[in-house]
């Protein structure tokens, strides 16, 4: 039902489409390939992924703030994944109101290359550094994330403090600064102590591989 | 995978041992860059290349017993891609030059020395010494590689005879000492012609060895390994001035190591946020400042520079001074954060000024103005149109480096189709060449290129749609004092001088 009244008021509109919003659909479906691509990698680079997101999440604003969303129809698209699509659209759907400003010159029409969407894995676009990801992967995200917890949790702190037995002890917080668990995973301190944020950061790593 | 050098063959190197260096304590050439970067002035002294590393197994290896490591986590192109340089650095006489490549390896060009009767031959590099840096690694909390690619190498400033650099992967950093050896011990009665012990009841003397000349052999021996520092990638190192510690930079944090000490490292900036999802931007490039101790720069990938005094605080979270440049707001798009993005930056010799590479342009910043560059060159602006297929096929997250000449009155960067500019800061003129085989004869002037952005195109320019954006030129290295610069184009490299020179 949903589906269909969009794309009635699309076939209204049509010759209006936005190719602005083409536009803005197929960078945010490029940039969720790539930070999949991302995963993928030997390790990902975490910039790369950074500046993706941060530029998927400026498009997604900048439709939210136009109040102009359209979902395209897959089958001339030729897009590969409906639930890709509902995963950006549930952020940015709203109803097809009026003409579209004509886009900005230069890049879109000659340059621009849609590329088909690939079916979103298990994890969040922004995932990488264990952001939320869409609403219908989050229970599963956060039926891990709670498994994980569990796991850590219960771990008996003497056997932490064992795990970190070997580190050195010397220790050279000359500002008082407090270290997380990261930092003593790469050995580098003695005083082992295991923080909530410590716990996360585990998570995070756990949840980027 | 180690491979000895004489096991090497460098195609048309000239894979020569040359004699003692000279005093450590030689002065260097007299400063020889005023001539600037004219146009038509620069000639190709050589071109090196690095064959690849399975044509190698083949010849001396049978196929059976050859060593893979890793491979189950390489492609096919594994031979050739671990031979595209990925860092180039003159140490700090220019005698010699240091290359990094993505397999690890370590190989160090010596410049020739003057000869009276082979005069066309100064300037030429040669092979001095190859090394395995690093090797491939496994994370087996994260189950993922560690690329064994070097990143970054840089050098320490010569105290003795022996030569010291430091190169680094994305996660540990190690010091090196290259040394020559051109004696060795003889006259041991130990051992029988053949090499084996002898009995030590036949012994009843002890006869003192005696040094005798011998060919000359360079060695690099690893002297410290500095790991465990790093949960992010390493893409920085830069060497103090005291020349007693240097600092590793990664995506979030910077850490200062003394070079003595390889199980401790002070953090002295962490811009982690405790929640990661408010994570907004990363560390870029950092380096120290080239006079004073206590300053260092990084950059992030808002296209931001922050100063730091170390002697205000251990951690540096609060800078001492933020250099940002105003957003255009007339070339806004949603790639401006990745094209503002600055990829390198660098201190000038004089440590007044600073430079950062970002995407599209070069900018000079005077360490006294915060709010806006003094000097931006447009490297290649013609792109700016282009940059939603950059994004497609991933190029512009490219990372450029950027290079001061030795007197701080040229920069140089690199571009695509194997283009390099060079940019003269008190003329203000600039110039693009190329670093290709089928452009550059030895001994040539190399032709200044052009790109045409629209119109008609002349006969010796190129447009933007037929750049090969395949050939990048993202690391070169200029002489300490002399017009002599080296560029990195893959797996080859081409070292230019000044015909004036």
């Amino acid at each position: 039902m949903f589906a269909r009244r969009l794309k009635r008021k699309c076939a209204v509109d049509e010759e209006a489409a936005p190719a602005y919003s083409l536009q803005h659909q197929s960078l945010l479906d490029m940039s969720l390939v790539k930070l999949q691509l991302c995963h993928m990698l030997v390790e990902p680079n975490l910039c790369h992924s950074l500046l993706i997101t941060n530029m998927d999440q400026q498009i997604q604003e900048e439709m939210t703030q136009d109040g102009r969303w359209c979902m395209p129809v897959p089958q001339t698209t030729g897009w590969a994944s409906r639930d890709l699509l509902v995963s950006t659209g549930i952020l940015c759907c709203c109803t097809w109101e009026g003409v579209h400003p004509a886009p900005e010159p230069g890049d879109l029409a000659s340059e621009f290359h849609v590329v088909p969407a690939v079916q979103a894995p298990g994890g969040s676009p922004g995932g990488v550094w264990g952001r939320d990801g869409p609403r219908e992967n989050r229970g599963s995200l956060h039926k891990s994330l709670d498994q994980i917890f569990e796991t850590l949790e219960s771990q008996s702190p003497g056997a932490l403090e064992e795990l970190f037995s070997d580190v050195d002890g010397s220790y050279y917080d000359l500002d008082g600064c407090y270290y997380d668990l990261d930092a003593v995973l790469t050995g580098m301190l003695g005083s082992a102590k295991l923080s909530k944020d410590g716990l996360d950061h585990v998570v995070d790593i756990l949840v980027e591989t | 995978m180690v491979l000895q050098p004489s096991e090497r063959h460098y195609g048309d190197w000239n894979h020569r041992r040359l004699g003692p260096w000279c005093s450590p304590t030689g002065s260097p050439a007299p400063l020889s860059c005023e001539t600037g970067c004219g146009e038509g002035s620069w000639i190709l002294v050589c071109r090196l290349l690095v064959p690849t590393q399975v044509s190698l197994l083949s010849m001396e290896e049978d196929i059976d017993t050859r060593k893979i490591n890793n491979s189950f986590l390489r492609d096919h192109s594994y031979a050739t891609e671990a031979d595209i340089i990925s860092t180039v650095e003159f140490n700090h006489t220019g005698e010699l030059l240091a290359t990094g490549d993505k397999g690890g390896r370590v190989v160090i060009f010596q410049r020739e020395q003057e000869s009276k009767n082979q005069v066309h031959r100064r300037g030429e590099y040669n092979v001095y010494s190859t090394f395995q840096s690093h090797e491939p690694e496994f994370d087996y909390l994260k189950s993922l590689e560690i690329e064994e690619k070097i990143n970054k190498i840089r050098w320490l400033p010569q105290q003795n005879a022996a030569y010291f650099l430091l190169s680094t992967n994305d996660k540990t950093v190690k010091l090196w000492k290259v040394s020559e050896r051109d004696k060795r011990p003889e006259g041991y009665n130990l051992k029988d012609e053949e090499g084996r012990l002898r009995d030590p009841a036949t012994i009843t003397t002890l006869r003192v060895p005696v040094l005798r000349p011998m060919d000359l052999m360079v060695e690099a021996t690893p002297r410290r390994v500095f790991a465990n520092a790093h949960t992010y990638h390493i893409n920085s190192i830069s060497v103090n001035s005291d020349y007693e510690t240097y600092m590793s930079a990664d995506d979030l944090r910077i850490n200062l190591w003394n070079f003595e000490i390889t199980n401790q490292s002070f953090n002295i900036v962490d811009i982690k946020p405790a929640n990661m999802e408010e994570l907004t931007e990363v560390i870029t490039a950092a380096e120290f400042h080239p006079h004073h101790c206590n300053t260092f720069v990084y950059s992030s990938s808002k296209g931001t520079i922050r100063l730091c005094d170390m002697r205000a605080s251990a951690l540096c979270d609060r800078h001492t001074k933020f250099f940002e440049e105003p957003e255009d707001p007339s070339n806004r798009s949603f790639f401006s954060e990745i094209i503002s993005s600055i990829s390198d930056v660098k201190f000038s010799h004089s440590g007044r000024y600073i430079m950062t590479r970002d995407y599209l342009t070069v900018k000079v910043w005077d360490l006294n103005m915060e709010n806006r560059p003094i000097e931006t060159y447009q490297v290649h602006d013609y792109l700016r149109s282009k940059l939603c297929s950059l994004y497609e096929n991933d190029c512009i997250f490219d990372k450029f480096e950027c290079v001061w000449n030795g007197s701080d009155s040229v920069i140089m960067t690199g571009s695509y189709n194997n283009f390099f500019r060079m940019f003269d800061r008190n003329t203000k003129r600039d110039v693009t060449l190329e670093a290709s085989r089928e452009n550059s004869k030895p001994r040539a002037i190399l032709k200044p290129r052009k790109v045409c952005v629209g119109g008609k195109r002349r006969k010796d320019e190129i447009s933007v749609d037929s750049l090969d954006f395949s050939k990048k030129i993202l690391h070169t290295a200029w002489h300490p004092s002399e017009n002599i610069i080296a560029v990195a184009a893959t797996n080859n490299l081409y070292i230019f001088q000044d015909k004036v020179n």
